[in-house]
């Protein structure tokens, strides 16, 4: 059973895409290690040998960010934006996308589902 | 796209002698009013109060060393919205 940073990697999986399972770990981060660790990319998660585990659990707890640590973070990086009341944090606290995207449509994503307004009539047709 | 480092962070200069006669010069610290929200606050500018034009008045800003490497208009918002018209009048 391979278990890194908390989290069950799925054992069928390459090596490679199986790290991407990891909060903080991409496709890019996955084949660092790999390459560090001297693991070819595509051996699946369950041949890798205890010794290949450990060189990866080593290089991830020594060099990368991941999970807990990573959301924490974000989660800081989030209330300093908060805290000083600039413009970024103002769209934090509003839920309105913060990278100046329109909001005239779209931007669901950050203002969730819709919320119809009661009375909003369409345009009368002639 | 960001900055060039080469040329370092942007600050109206002006507006910079102003806060460093402030820093060495000892005097009394007062609000320093400002047009320029494009300047960047810089570690000079921790501990004072700017007050930031927002087109309309000024806002006043306490600058904290959180704040450093923020644009100064970061923290005067030009626009104000204060909600969608609860009831239209309908028209027939």
């Amino acid at each position: 059973m391979a278990r890194i940073a908390g989290i069950d990697l799925p054992r069928t999986k390459r090596g490679v895409i199986g790290l991407t399972y990891i909060f903080g770990i991409g496709r890019s981060t996955a084949s660092y290690i790999l390459g560090k660790a001297g693991i070819d990319q595509n051996k699946k998660v369950n041949e890798w040998t205890d010794d290949e585990l450990n060189a990866i659990r080593n290089i991830i707890t020594n060099e990368i960010k991941v999970e807990g640590a990573l959301r924490s973070e974000v989660q800081m990086n989030i209330k300093r934006l908060l805290d000083i009341s600039c413009y970024r944090g103002i769209r934090h606290r509003k839920g309105l996308p913060v990278r100046g995207q329109r909001t005239r449509t779209n931007s669901r994503t950050r203002k969730g589902k819709r919320k119809t307004v009661a009375g909003k009539k369409k345009a009368p047709k002639k | 796209m960001a900055r060039s480092v080469k040329k370092g962070p942007y600050v109206d200069h002006k507006l910079e002698r102003k806060v460093l006669k402030i820093n060495d010069g000892g005097a009394k610290k007062a609000v320093i009013k400002t047009w320029s929200r494009r300047s960047t606050v810089t570690p000079d500018f921790v501990g004072h109060t700017f007050a930031v034009h927002n087109g309309n008045k000024f806002i006043p800003v306490y600058v904290t060393e959180f704040m450093v490497g923020h644009k100064l208009g970061e923290f005067a918002p030009t626009r104000n919205f204060r909600g969608h018209s609860s009831k239209k009048v309908e028209t027939t």
